[in-house]
C-alpha cells in the first residue's frame, strides 16, 4: 500500500487485511444465513405456507339454510320463515386495541339502541357459547341502520349486517308448546351424534317439534368461499366457491288448526291453569293439544328476552307458560280413572259387568269410611249405572277387592298409566302410579308421606283415581282410546308426514301402537255404555253439558282432591258413541266440578270437530 | 500486488487525445459494483410497479415513478461523488460532523411527525429523513476523526473518544425515535473502530457491554419497571422469538411475511400472490419488499436479490483493501457494514429470524433518503476506487 502523507501509523500493515478478512467472512456466515433460511421457507417449507397463504385470504361463510315449514293436516302454515337482518359482530376483526375497540362498541350501541354494557354481555354469554362464532348482537335491524354501516365501513371494522332466516307464527299463539324454538347448537349439542354435520352459530330446534323432528327441518346450509384482503372485506371477483344451501323439508302435522284454535281457545275463556288432548283414539293422532297459559312463541326469535318476559317464562315452573300441561301435567284424575279401575276389576274376575253391588252412600274400611260425594247413596248398581253416576262405593268396593294383589296397578300400567306415551314431543313426564313397590321403597327411604304399610286403603283411593295418582290429560286420552278402539294402546303423534317444498310425501310418520291388550268386547261395551249415559242420559253426571249435544259421546267427569290447591276438574270424552272415533281429554287446576269448567272445554272441542252445536238442557243428575 | 487485480482496459491503450470515456473517468471506476447496485435499484423499481399498481388509486405508478425519479437523482449524485477525491471529506470532518448533528436535531424543531416520531423535513417533493443521509456523514466524519487523532491519546482514551463522536449523533436518532437507524449508526462506529485497528480486547469489551445492554433494556428493565423503550419498540423487537403467539398485532407482521415468503416456493406467484397483494403484510413498499419478491418472483427472484446484495458487499470489501490510503480503507469499511447490516436485519426480518426494527432495505425499499444516500455511499466508494487506480496510473483527474 502506498504510504501517504495521512497514513499515520496505526491502521495499515497486515492487520487491516486480517481484520477485512474477518469481516468478510463474517459478511459471508450472514449471507450463509440468509440463504438458508430462504430456502427453507420457500423450498423445503413453500407447500405449507403456500396453504397457509389460501387459508389465509379465503373466508366461508356459511350459508344458513331455511327450515322447513310446519303445517297442519290440511296444509294450513302455522310455522315459517321471514327473513330478517341481524346485527352481528366478529369479535376477531374488531378495531385492534383496547381503547378502540371500546370506542367502535360503544358507537355500534349507539347505533344499535343498546348500552355499551349490554353488548358487552351479549358478546361475552355468545363467546362462552361458541367462540369463533360471530356474535348476533340485535336481529331485525332497521333498513336505515345497515345503509349507516355500509356507508362507514372503515368507522366499523367486523360489524355486519347479515339476512338471517327467523321464524315466524303466522298464528300467534296457536298450538304454541308444540312447536319448540329454533336457537344456536350449543357446544354440548355439537358433540352429539345428530348434530355431528353442523358448526358453531348453526341454527337447530329446541324443544318441541323443532326438536324432536329437527333432521327433517334443519336442511343443509350452504357455504360461500370468498377472496378477502387481510380487513376481511371481499376482494373484487373474489367469489371462488359457492354451494347452495338445501332447505328444509316441510312437516305435516296431524293437528287440526281449526280444532286446535277452538281448543286453545276454550282453555284460555276458562281463565285457568290446564291443558288438553284431542286424539284420534284409532291410530293416536292428535288433532289439538295444548295448555294454558301459554305464551307467544315469536319471542324466542329475539336473540335476548327482556327480563320481565324470564321473569314471566321461567320464575316459577308450577304457574310457567312454558309447561305444557298436556303432557307434563301431573295431575291426580279424581272419577275419570273408574274405566281404568273397570277394566282391571272385569279382567281380573273381581267384578263382572253385571254384578249388582250395594252403595249406600259410604264406604268402610278399616274403621275408616269413605263417602260418596255429597254423600248420595245411588242403591243396588251395575258397573254400567256406577259409573253412569259416578258411583265412588261402587268403585272403593272394586278397589278393596283388588287389594292385595296388583292388578289395579298392573292394568293402569298397561293402559298408560305411570309411564310415558312416547309421543313425539319432548317433555312429557311419566306421571306417578302408585303401587305397593313404590311404597315401600319410599317408606325406606324415609319420604313416605305416613309411615305405614301399604294398605287396601291405598288401593281403594287409586280405583277413584284419588292418593298419590299423578297423570297427564295425554295418558288419559290414550287410556280411553285403548279401551274404546278395543285394546290397541296406541302411540300418539302429531307428525303426520314429511313433506317436500311441492309437497310430495318424503315419508310418513305413522308410529306403530304402543301394545295391545286384551279387552273383552263385552266390558268394553258396558264401560262405553256407561260413560254415555253418564254424558247424555238424564241422571248423568255431565248431562247438563252434553245433554243437548247432537252426537252420542261417552264422557267421564272427574273431580280431584289436590291439597293443598283447590280441587282439579277433569273430562274425558269419546265420540261419536258407540263406535268413537275421536278422545278429547281436558282438565284444569283449580276447576272445581268436572262437569263445571272441564266438561264444557271439551263440548267446545267437540263442537268444532263435529261441527255441531250443543243445545242447552235443564237439569243433569248427580255430581261425582 | 495490484497487478493480478487490474485487469480494466488500460488507458494508455487508447490515443493521447483521451477518449469521452476515460474524460468522463468510467474505465477507473469498478464497473461490477454499478452494475450490481443499478440492476438492484432497477429492480426495486419494476417490483414497486407490478406490486403497488392498485395502492393509490387513479395513480398505479405512484410509487414506482417517484422511485424511478429518486434513483435517476441518486445515480446522478453517486456518478458527482465518485469524481470527487473522497479524501477531501477528511478534512471537512468537522463541518460534516456538524452538520449531521445539526440536520439530525434540527428534525426535532422542524421536522413532521409520521407514527409518533419526527425522522424527516417535509421537502416541496418528497420528506427528507436526514438520518439516511447521515449514515453516510458519519462514516466519513468518523473516519476523519480516527485518522486525525491516530496519535493522539492511550488507546484507550482513543477508544472511548471515538465511542463517543458515534454513539452521540446516533443517541440523538434514538431518540427520534429511530431505533433501526440508531442501530446502524452504532454498527458503522464499531466498524471504523474495528477496521481502523482498535484493540480486540476493547472490541470484545465492548460487544460484551452492548449484549448486556440489550439484556437489561429488553428484559430487566421492563422487568423492574423502568422502561427504555417505548412498548411497541419492545414488542417487535421480541415478537420475533414467537411469531406464531399472537397473530394479531406485531408477530402477525412477521407470520404474514414469512407465509408470503414461503408461499412464493420456487418460481413465485407473479399476479396470483395474494399475501402480499392484499394488504397480509404491511408497508410492502419499503420495509417488507423483500416479502413481496418473494412471493412473487420465488427462490429464483428472492435469491437473485441477495447474490446482488453480496456482489456488492464483496466489491465494497475489495475497494476497503484497494483504497489509496487508510481513510479510504475505513470509510469503505464503514459503508460496507452499513449495507452487510441493513440486508442482514431487513432480510432477517423478513425471514422471520430478526426483530421488526424498521430499517430500509438499501436500494429496493421504496423511499427518496434512503436510495438517494445508499447511491451517494456508492458514489464514494467509486471514488475510492477511482483515486486507487489513478493513483496506480500516475495521474490524477481534476
Amino acid at each position: 500500500m502506498y504510504l501517504r502523507s495521512d497514513d499515520r501509523g496505526g491502521t495499515g500493515g497486515s492487520g487491516t487485511a486480517l481484520r477485512t478478512a474477518v469481516f468478510g467472512g463474517f459478511a459471508l456466515v450472514l449471507f450463509g444465513v440468509l440463504f438458508f433460511r430462504l430456502w427453507t421457507l420457500q423450498i423445503v417449507n413453500g407447500e405449507e405456507y403456500l396453504a397457509e397463504a389460501n387459508n389465509n385470504r379465503t373466508r366461508e361463510y356459511r350459508v344458513p339454510a331455511p327450515r322447513g315449514a310446519i303445517l297442519d293436516r290440511d296444509g294450513e302454515v302455522l310455522v315459517d320463515n321471514r327473513t330478517s337482518l341481524a346485527l352481528q359482530v366478529n369479535p376477531r376483526k374488531l378495531a385492534h386495541g383496547e381503547r378502540e375497540r371500546r370506542a367502535e362498541l360503544a358507537q355500534l350501541a349507539d347505533l344499535a339502541g343498546m348500552t355499551l354494557r349490554q353488548v358487552r354481555r351479549t358478546m361475552h354469554e355468545e363467546l362462552e357459547e361458541a367462540p369463533a362464532a360471530p356474535v348476533t348482537l340485535k336481529s331485525d335491524v332497521g333498513r336505515y341502520l345497515v345503509y349507516y354501516l355500509q356507508e362507514n365501513q372503515d368507522r366499523f371494522p367486523g360489524v355486519e349486517v347479515r339476512r338471517v332466516f327467523v321464524r315466524d307464527y303466522p298464528h300467534g299463539t296457536l298450538a304454541a308448546h308444540l312447536f319448540g324454538n329454533v336457537g344456536e347448537v350449543s357446544e354440548e349439542q355439537l358433540k352429539e351424534d345428530r348434530y355431528r354435520d353442523l358448526q358453531p352459530g348453526d341454527i337447530v330446534g329446541k324443544e318441541g317439534v323443532e326438536d324432536s323432528y329437527d333432521e327433517v327441518l334443519r336442511g343443509r346450509p350452504g357455504a360461500t368461499v370468498i377472496q378477502v384482503d387481510s380487513m376481511g372485506r371481499p376482494t373484487p371477483g373474489g367469489q371462488l366457491k359457492e354451494v347452495e344451501p338445501e332447505p328444509g323439508e316441510n312437516l305435516r302435522l296431524t293437528i287440526d288448526a281449526g280444532l286446535q284454535e277452538a281448543g286453545d281457545a276454550a282453555l284460555s275463556e276458562a281463565g285457568l291453569p290446564g291443558g288438553y288432548v284431542a286424539m284420534d283414539v284409532r291410530d293416536g293422532s292428535i288433532l289439538a293439544m295444548g295448555s294454558n297459559p301459554t305464551f307467544d312463541p315469536a319471542i324466542f326469535t329475539k336473540p335476548t328476552l327482556t327480563q320481565s318476559q324470564v321473569d314471566d317464562l321461567y320464575r316459577d315452573p308450577v304457574s310457567s307458560p312454558i309447561t305444557n300441561r298436556a303432557i307434563a301435567g301431573a295431575y291426580p284424575t279424581g272419577s275419570t280413572f273408574k274405566p281404568i279401575t273397570s277394566i282391571a276389576a272385569l279382567a281380573s274376575g273381581a267384578v263382572t259387568p253385571s254384578e249388582i253391588i250395594e252403595d249406600d252412600g259410604a264406604f268402610t274400611l278399616g274403621g275408616i269410611t269413605f263417602e260418596n260425594a255429597g254423600g248420595v247413596a245411588h242403591g243396588p248398581i251395575a258397573m254400567e249405572r256406577a259409573l253412569e253416576v259416578s258411583s265412588d262405593v261402587y268403585y272403593y268396593t272394586l278397589g278393596d277387592r283388588m287389594y292385595p294383589g296388583n292388578a289395579l296397578q298392573e292394568w293402569a300400567h298397561r293402559l298408560g298409566i305411570g309411564r310415558e306415551t312416547g309421543i313425539d314431543v319432548p317433555g312429557e313426564l311419566p306421571g306417578l302410579l302408585p303401587t305397593r313397590a313404590w311404597h315401600e321403597e319410599l317408606r325406606r327411604e324415609g319420604l313416605a308421606l305416613e309411615d305405614r304399610p301399604w294398605s287396601a286403603g291405598d288401593n281403594v283411593n287409586l280405583s277413584v283415581g284419588q292418593g298419590s295418582l299423578q297423570a297427564a290429560p295425554l295418558q288419559m286420552a290414550v287410556a280411553y282410546a285403548a279401551i274404546a278402539n278395543g285394546g290397541t294402546v296406541p302411540r300418539p303423534h302429531v307428525g303426520l308426514q314429511v313433506e317436500d317444498a311441492e309437497g310430495r310425501v318424503l315419508r310418513e310418520v305413522a308410529p306403530p301402537p304402543a301394545r295391545q291388550v286384551r279387552i273383552d268386547p263385552e266390558w268394553r261395551e258396558t264401560i262405553l255404555a256407561g260413560l254415555h249415559a253418564a254424558a247424555q242420559s238424564g241422571d248423568g253426571t255431565s248431562y247438563e253439558v252434553f245433554g243437548g249435544f247432537p252426537i252420542p259421546v261417552a264422557g267421564k267427569t272427574g273431580t280431584a282432591e289436590r291439597p293443598p290447591y283447590g280441587d282439579q276438574s277433569w273430562y274425558v270424552v269419546l265420540a261419536p258413541y258407540p263406535d268413537p272415533e275421536i278422545v278429547v281429554a281436558v282438565t284444569f287446576e283449580e276447576g272445581g266440578f268436572g262437569a263445571h269448567t272441564a266438561a264444557p272445554a271439551a263440548l267446545k272441542i267437540l263442537s268444532e270437530h263435529f261441527e255441531k252445536e250443543a243445545k242447552p238442557v235443564e237439569g243433569g243428575g248427580a255430581i261425582e | 500486488m495490484y497487478a493480478t487485480r487490474a485487469r480494466q482496459a488500460r488507458p494508455e491503450a487508447f490515443a493521447a487525445r483521451p477518449s469521452i470515456a476515460e474524460r468522463l473517468g468510467l474505465p477507473y471506476m469498478d464497473g461490477t459494483l454499478f452494475v450490481a447496485s443499478l440492476a438492484l435499484a432497477a429492480f426495486s423499481v419494476f417490483v414497486l410497479s407490478e406490486a403497488t399498481r392498485g395502492d393509490v388509486p387513479g395513480d398505479p405508478g405512484y410509487f414506482a415513478d417517484r422511485q424511478l425519479v429518486y434513483v435517476a437523482l441518486g445515480l446522478i449524485g453517486m456518478y458527482l461523488l465518485a469524481r470527487v477525491d473522497y479524501s477531501r471529506f477528511r478534512e471537512l470532518r468537522v463541518g460534516i460532523y456538524t452538520f449531521l448533528c445539526v440536520s439530525i436535531s434540527l428534525v426535532f424543531v422542524f421536522g413532521f411527525a409520521a407514527r409518533g416520531s419526527r425522522r424527516a423535513f417535509d421537502l416541496p417533493f418528497f420528506s427528507f429523513q436526514p438520518s439516511e443521509l447521515g449514515k453516510l456523514l458519519l462514516t466519513l466524519a468518523l473516519a476523519g476523526f480516527v485518522i486525525d487523532g491516530a496519535r493522539r491519546g492511550s488507546d484507550r482514551q482513543r477508544t472511548v473518544r471515538y465511542l463517543c463522536l458515534g454513539f452521540a449523533p446516533a443517541a440523538l436518532v434514538f431518540l427520534q425515535p429511530d431505533l433501526g437507524t440508531s442501530l446502524v449508526f452504532g454498527v458503522i462506529t464499531l466498524a471504523v473502530m474495528y477496521v481502523s485497528g482498535v484493540r480486540w480486547t476493547h472490541l470484545a469489551l465492548i460487544g460484551g457491554v452492548s449484549a448486556s445492554l440489550v439484556a437489561i433494556v429488553l428484559a430487566l428493565a421492563p422487568a423492574v419497571g423502568v422502561p427504555v423503550l417505548k412498548e411497541y419498540q419492545q414488542e417487535r423487537l421480541t415478537s420475533f422469538l414467537d411469531p406464531s403467539g399472537d397473530p394479531s398485532d406485531a408477530g402477525y407482521q412477521q407470520n404474514q411475511a414469512k407465509i408470503a415468503i414461503g408461499s412464493g416456493e420456487f418460481a413465485g406467484r407473479g399476479d396470483r400472490a395474494t399475501q402480499t397483494r392484499l394488504d397480509f403484510v404491511p408497508e410492502r413498499h419499503t420495509d417488507f419488499i423483500f416479502a413481496v419478491i418473494g412471493e412473487r418472483y420465488g427462490f429464483g427472484g428472492a435469491a437473485l436479490v441477495l447474490s446482488l446484495y453480496a456482489l456488492l458487499i464483496w466489491r465494497a470489501l475489495r475497494i476497503m483493501t484497494l483504497s489509496k490510503n487508510s481513510y479510504g480503507t475505513l470509510v469503505a469499511g464503514g459503508i460496507a457494514a452499513m449495507l452487510v447490516f441493513q440486508v442482514f436485519v431487513n432480510v432477517g426480518m423478513n425471514l422471520g429470524i430478526m426483530p421488526i426494527t424498521g430499517i430500509p432495505l438499501p436500494l429496493l425499499s421504496y423511499g427518496g433518503s434512503s436510495v438517494l444516500a445508499t447511491f451517494l455511499a456508492i458514489g464514494v466508494l467509486q471514488s475510492i476506487h477511482m483515486q486507487a487506480r489513478l493513483g496506480q496510473k500516475g495521474t490524477y483527474m481534476n
